[in-house]
């Protein structure tokens, strides 16, 4: 059964937006799962977060950025077309309660993965402090989304936009000069950012801060342990014990080791596929 | 009168050893119909029929080889059916060695070897299949009651057909985007071309089956709602996750579970990138760790992506090693080495955090332990094996996708679903499972025969006849 892409929208370059029919997935999502996507036939497994979930509509929203061949493939879809597979929900989802006050630190398209848990928090009765960091201004997704949990602050690596600096900048702009507390904190993005997040996250004496580490994955279904990840000195698998993992307890350095596996043939593949696609300079 | 048995089994053609080992054709090529009626001649079809009783699945094979005799090949193939609804990959992959051939007659005789059963069912069912049309069984009056199958894999799929045979509505839901389980994901094409495996599976949807790929059971449909909506559920969901012997380096690049290498170069084609999307590292000395079936499959394939050397490291010896004898020789024959008496205690990368070698501590064989096999002891000595690339194929573990949204469901120390062997019925109402999730890592017929049993035991309860959950 394949899965039509029911719209599409460009957010910025090579970052786009796609509402997916699953009726399926839409029902029984919760904010932290991911999902697996294959395009076609001889397409990967490629694990993709959520970034909304309709369930009345039977869809779900996704926000991906073109990096390798596969997600450049994906993003060059259109609307109408079919995606071959969509798998899901899959993971554990994030343990959602009302903690007091929180604080989302997102980046890139992992702010997408944080919506459906600002959602959640915010429904619960959390006061919602987000800090939303992008390269540049065109990179910083679903501002107003957030701002409708809570106070929403923008930084930008340019200074294109919002605060100019890091999210970790950000994060000791609103603890230190702010004098905000907070009871426990969510980090989604690149895993460089993940990293730093924690580190600074523990120096500004945040209890508890959970990330979603997105490790190379095959299945997706704990069949594999291809996302095997060090997490306070244990070896757990993130499709099945995760994605979402305490911050200060994961082993950064092994995981950003182990996405660079298959760098080598990552680079074959996309570059023989815009050989063959030629200019993409519009996606 | 002597009879005059030939004592060896008629051969069967292969590809030679230099060609095979770099390409992914299957490696025995079948018998000639001439081949089949001279090795059905071998057997006396003797009353006693031992060979049934060494099946798991009791194919009555005295009358399918008998058949083959009179050269009736379509009566041999639909007595075989009437056992098994996956002869073409039986005939591949079963250890006919430990099982009917083990039973047979004529191999009992001295300096003989037993009528080669597993290659005269191969035989037949790939006959029937360049015939075109596969002939269907008889299908029951529909009973007007759903089953849910949870898993493509052999189980599944058997206990599947055979209650849509019996009249039952029968949905398999898959997890992969394609159904077989591990005749797809793990048993490499040389072995058993996925052709054969995607002949096998039209054939049960052909019986009315209905397969959901891309359904986790426990994630996409929730375990209440399989309970409400079906009579019955069987699952067949296999072993399912990979064990790793967890010494350190395990996390370093170029460390892999045999499930993941063996699933990227199967399922998802990986020997074909990157016409394929999904990549596989090759590297240049790739060292298996472990002696099972899965090794030898793990190795040989490793050989076929390009891998200039490929070693086995087993912590016993050649005795007691667990792999089939006949995927032992091709491994063999193809130039695998093969590291007796080691243990790795550690992998060890370099700075860029690529594993480099494995440690490992030289054995010996001490008293023989819970299973009757030699115990491998320490010498106190180390070796160093260099490579670039290490597969551990150690065994597997009960998986947890399902089982953590299963927590109803009673399971055994091992965290294997506690299920009766018999009949396949656990714990929870309505709720039969077999294969690996029961057994821990067997064999795809064993799992068949699983599946079978559990088939039967879900019509008698599904008809009121038995109700082992009865107060």
């Amino acid at each position: 059964m394949s899965h039509k892409i029911v719209k599409k929208k460009k957010l910025a370059h090579l970052v786009h937006e796609f509402i997916i029919e699953a009726p399926l997935i839409a029902e029984h999502a919760k904010p932290g799962h991911f999902i697996v996507v294959r395009i076609h036939e001889k397409g990967e497994r490629i694990p993709l977060t959520i970034a909304d979930i309709y369930k009345d509509e039977g869809t779900f929203k996704m926000i991906v950025r073109a990096v390798g061949k596969s997600t450049y493939e994906l993003c060059m879809m259109s609307e109408g077309d079919e995606i071959l597979d969509v798998v899901g929900p899959l993971g554990k989802p994030s343990e959602i309660e009302n903690y007091g006050r929180v604080l989302l630190i997102g980046g890139g398209v992992g702010i997408a993965t944080l919506h459906p848990i600002a959602k959640a928090l915010y429904e619960a009765g959390n006061e919602v402090y987000s800090i939303l960091g992008g390269r540049s201004k065109e990179y910083v997704i679903m501002e107003e989304d957030f701002k409708k949990y809570g106070e929403v602050l923008v930084t930008t690596d340019d200074g294109s936009y919002g605060m100019k600096g890091l999210v970790t900048d950000g994060m000791e702009y609103l603890v230190k000069e702010k004098g905000l507390n907070f009871d426990v904190a969510w980090a989604v993005g690149p895993t460089v950012m993940m990293k730093f997040a924690a580190l600074k996250g523990k120096e500004l004496g945040i209890p508890k801060m959970w990330v979603s580490l997105n490790p190379i994955m095959v299945d997706g279904t704990g069949m594999c342990g291809a996302c095997r990840v060090t997490v306070g000195g244990e070896i757990k698998f993130a499709c099945v014990d995760g994605p979402e993992f305490d911050g200060y307890q994961v082993e950064w350095d092994e995981l950003v080791r182990r996405l660079n596996q298959y760098k080598e043939r990552e680079k074959i593949a996309l570059e023989r596929f815009l050989e063959k696609v030629g200019d993409v300079s519009w996606l | 009168m002597a009879l005059k048995i030939p004592p060896r089994k008629t051969p069967m053609k292969e590809q030679p050893p230099e060609e095979r080992r770099r390409n992914f054709f299957e490696v025995a090529l079948g018998y000639t119909p001439e081949e089949a009626i001279a090795e059905a001649q071998r057997c006396i079809t003797c009353p006693t029929k031992p060979c049934v009783k060494g099946c798991p699945v009791h194919i009555d094979i005295p009358t399918f080889i008998k058949h083959i005799k009179q050269g009736d090949f379509q009566g041999a193939i639909d007595t075989i059916k009437l056992y098994n609804n996956l002869p073409a990959v039986c005939g591949r992959v079963c250890p006919q060695e430990n099982q009917c051939e083990a039973q047979c007659v004529v191999g009992k005789i001295p300096g003989s070897e037993p009528v080669a059963i597993g290659r005269l069912e191969r035989f037949v069912a790939d006959w029937e299949a360049e015939q075109g049309e596969v002939k269907l069984p008889e299908i029951k009056e529909k009973k007007g009651k759903k089953v849910a199958v949870v898993g493509a894999g052999p189980s599944g799929l058997t206990a599947a057909a055979d209650l849509a045979k019996l009249g039952y509505d029968v949905t398999i839901f898959e997890a992969f985007h394609k159904a077989g389980g591990v005749l797809v994901y793990g048993i490499p094409e040389f072995r058993l071309p996925k052709k054969i495996v995607e002949r096998e599976v039209e054939y049960i949807k052909k019986l009315g089956v209905k397969i959901v790929t891309n359904a986790v059971v426990g994630k996409t449909i929730p375990v209440d709602e399989l309970l409400s909506e079906y009579d019955a559920v069987f699952i067949g969901v296999g072993a399912g996750a990979p064990k790793f012997i967890g010494i350190p380096g395990t996390n370093l690049n170029g460390v892999y579970s045999a499930s993941e290498f063996l699933t990227r170069v199967n399922l998802m084609k990986a020997y074909l990138f990157p016409e394929y999307d999904t990549p596989v590292t090759v590297g240049k000395k790739v060292a298996v760790i472990g002696a099972g079936n899965t090794a030898m499959d793990a190795a040989r394939t490793a050989l076929r992506v390009g891998a200039e050397k490929v070693m086995i490291v087993y912590r016993r010896t050649e005795k007691e090693m667990p792999a089939r004898l006949e995927e032992y020789h091709h491994a063999v024959e193809e130039g695998i080495e093969f590291h007796w008496l080691r243990q790795p205690i550690e992998y060890v990368g370099d700075d860029a955090g690529n594993v480099i070698g494995v440690k490992c501590a030289v054995m010996k064989l001490g008293e023989p332990d819970e299973s009757g096999r030699r115990r491998p002891v320490p010498t106190g000595e180390e070796d160093f094996i260099e490579a670039d690339m290490i597969i551990e194929a150690i065994g597997q573990q009960a998986q947890r996708i399902l089982l953590d949204e299963f927590p109803q469901l009673k399971r055994n120390k091992w965290g294997y679903i506690e299920a009766d062997l018999e009949t396949g019925a656990t714990s929870v109402r309505g709720v039969f499972a077999g294969g690996d999730i029961v057994t821990g890592a067997a064999t795809v017929i064993e799992a068949m025969g699983a599946g079978k049993k559990a088939a039967k035991a879900i019509d008698k309860y599904l008809s009121g006849e038995w109700d082992p959950w009865a107060d």
